[in-house]
């Protein structure tokens, strides 16, 4: 009913005659814009956007958008209405954005976090989410007066491992006895399943929870429980403002101001852009004042040696967990290595499930 | 393997923590399938109450009067699909279904101001010197109060429907009931009357997810729980006591794995967190193969809508 009402707003707004130098952009969210994670991460950006052109721009969202149907029946809808440029803000539009993409050959399509391209008017964006998980590994390792870091993952894809084994080398890099336990929930939001696993994680020795789910229960029973956590995709302070340490924040307006600026001067190309700190699409929330002066400084000085390429997260020697080498000395981890990742480095204990 | 990590007076208490919230919702379920009536709205009513709860809770600062407006929620829900169901004679499926959308959008629309601020804190019930005796202090005695009402109240349903007059008719309107109906008993105050329990303890169980074990609310935070205290009820082939017992098993499962995980035991997660749901189905299956359903004891007019003129 939400989403019909949503639409019908939506419609009635597209049919409005635009002055003839306004850009339309659509934006379709998976889940509400007030869920506090991803899709809130994807809407600031968006107002960010629309501030920055101000009557230049004219935007429209729909949220909860199942994938399948309903993703294709609202784009098309709004390339029917004149609409520029499309984001769909979930890995899951893969399918429906290059069906219609292919129908509306002059609408610009940018796709978050997919890997499907099948037509030259489809951009695919994703963040470099394991930059911002070195920082926290980091942090981690420093924090820990337990030695134990309780690591809450969704599903093993190929990011969430990339991050645990990001978070797991800086830890050990400032703390040779880090142990890392890690439960796999196999959701992205499942507020009680995930309060039930930071109580396990934190009944079972760890003094910190980290995050690779969406929901901020886990903040709420760190809180509770008087140890530390961090945040996901969003601030989550104020969720647990002793707890919260700090967390990976989204910022993808310097990319859809770029993308739609694009749009406007005509010059949009499809691409497939991976960005980290260096583009400032991910940063880091403001240190909580329980770390250590030193520990920010140490932190600082790791999220600008990423973004200023000095330094890269998975430099080696590296080895996976059974041993065998995966990046000699100094060897950088390629893209393509990341992008597919389906194993733990050496010195995590747990085994991956398949 | 690091198993000895794992404190089995802990665990036994997260279970009872992580079934309480399924066990409130399937033993008001468990009632209204006794009376012949299937709602499958446990879901939308869950949610209600967890947003009901909250908000009540928030507001008047006691996390008891957000129990109570909980109920009052998940009641109000109930009664919708009573009016449905009873008076306008609409499909039970369908409507249960509607129910669990409407409640899941609507709460979605009252919470929304809601989101990110911390209710009030409910506390443990102090039972003295229970709680200091070893292991069983700490597994059992060391809960808030609901827990403990959850428990009371399989027992009382367990009472009212073997011992209480009004418990055996409600039973003779969910076998059959044509012939409750002959004998002058009023099949649609019963069943409404029924409709209105489920609703109070779905709304609940509800509020124990959104003030007690999560605790804050977020947008379709039951994520599947009435679902799963739907298929307790059949799991518990509508008997209370097995109804806690699946509880238990299933918070258990959950428990059990997180915990297994933790200790960076190589568990297939997947097949452990099926498995009652696995054993939902073959009960199903031996029901709808006929010959099983009476052993089973499902009630006989479950899901058959009731007029009086037929």
């Amino acid at each position: 009913m939400k989403k019909l009402l949503t639409a019908a707003v939506l419609s009635a707004a597209l049919a409005t005659p635009a002055l003839a130098d306004t850009t339309k952009a659509g934006f379709i969210y998976i889940g509400p814009v007030g869920d506090f994670g991803w899709t809130a991460g994807h809407d600031r950006a968006r107002q960010q956007m629309a501030e920055h052109f101000g009557d230049a721009v004219e935007t429209s969202i729909v949220e909860n958008v199942d994938y399948g149907a309903d993703a294709e029946r609202v784009m098309t809808q709004m390339a029917i209405s004149g609409t520029d440029v499309i984001f769909a803000a979930s890995f899951g539009y893969g399918p429906d954005v290059n069906s219609v993409a292919g129908r509306f050959p002059d609408v610009a399509f940018q796709h978050a976090t997919g890997y499907i391209q099948d037509h030259p008017n489809i951009s695919l964006y994703d963040a470099r989410f394991y930059e911002g998980r070195a920082v926290l590994g980091h942090i981690a390792g420093k924090m820990t007066e337990t030695d134990t870091v309780g690591y809450i993952a969704s599903f093993p894809i190929p990011a969430v491992i990339a991050g645990i084994n990001s978070a797991y080398l800086h830890a050990k890099a400032v703390n040779p006895d880090i142990q890392f336990r890690i439960i796999w929930t196999y959701s992205w939001f499942d507020p009680a399943l995930e309060a039930d696993a930071a109580e396990t994680l934190i009944e079972q020795g760890a003094d910190v929870i980290m995050q690779h789910t969406d929901s901020t229960a886990a903040i709420r029973v760190a809180e509770d429980a008087g140890v530390m956590a961090f945040g996901q995709a969003s601030d989550m302070t104020q969720f647990g403002p002793n707890a919260h340490l700090t967390a990976i924040v989204d910022n993808w307006a310097p990319y859809y101001i770029s993308r739609v600026q694009a749009v406007m001067d005509g010059t949009w190309e499809a691409q497939n852009s991976w960005l980290g700190f260096a583009d400032g699409i991910i940063e880091m929330a403001p240190w909580n004042d329980r770390m250590p002066t030193e520990l920010q400084e140490e932190a600082d000085a790791l999220v600008a040696a990423i973004a200023a390429g000095e330094y890269h997260p998975f430099t080696g020697p590296i080895n996976r967990q059974d041993g065998t080498p995966w990046l000699a000395e100094g060897e950088v981890a390629p893209d393509g290595d990341l992008a597919t990742m389906d194993f733990y480095v050496e010195g995590i204990t747990a085994e991956l499930p398949n | 393997m690091i198993l000895g990590s794992i404190n089995p007076a802990v665990l036994m208490a997260a279970l009872m923590v992580a079934a309480t919230p399924i066990l409130l919702a399937a033993i008001g379920e468990l009632v209204v399938e006794k009376a012949g009536v299937l709602n499958l709205g446990v879901e939308g009513m869950m949610i209600m109450g967890a947003c009901i709860g909250f908000i009540v809770a928030v507001n008047t600062g006691s996390p008891l009067i957000g129990f109570a407006g909980a109920a009052l929620g998940g009641m109000a829900l109930a009664l919708l699909f009573a009016l449905l169901t009873q008076a306008l004679m609409t499909n039970q499926v369908a409507s249960g279904l509607a129910l669990t959308l409407f409640g899941l959008g609507l709460t979605a629309l009252l919470g929304q101001q809601y989101v990110g601020i911390t209710p009030p804190r409910t506390p443990r019930l102090d039972l003295g010197p229970l709680a200091e005796i070893p292991f069983l202090g700490r597994a059992f005695f060391r809960h808030d109060i609901v827990v403990y009402l959850s428990i009371v109240l399989v027992a009382a349903v367990w009472w009212f429907l073997k011992y209480s007059r009004a418990g055996m008719i409600l039973r003779a309107v969910g076998e059959n009931h044509d012939a409750a109906h002959a004998l002058g008993y009023n099949v649609k105050r019963v069943r409404v009357l029924a409709i209105l329990f489920g609703g109070a303890c779905a709304g609940l169980g509800g509020a124990y997810l959104s003030l007690i074990r999560v605790p804050q609310w977020t947008e379709g935070m039951t994520v599947g729980a009435g679902w799963i205290a739907l298929a307790l009820v059949v799991f518990a082939s509508w008997r209370p006591w097995r109804a806690l017992a699946g509880a238990y098993l299933f918070g258990g499962v959950v428990v059990l794995q997180l915990n297994l995980q933790a200790a960076g035991v190589r568990i297939p997660v997947e097949y452990l967190s099926m498995s009652p749901y696995l054993i939902t189905i073959l009960v199903l299956v031996i029901i709808s193969s006929g010959k099983g359903r009476g052993s089973l004891n499902a009630p006989g007019s479950l899901n058959r809508p009731f007029h009086a003129s037929s």
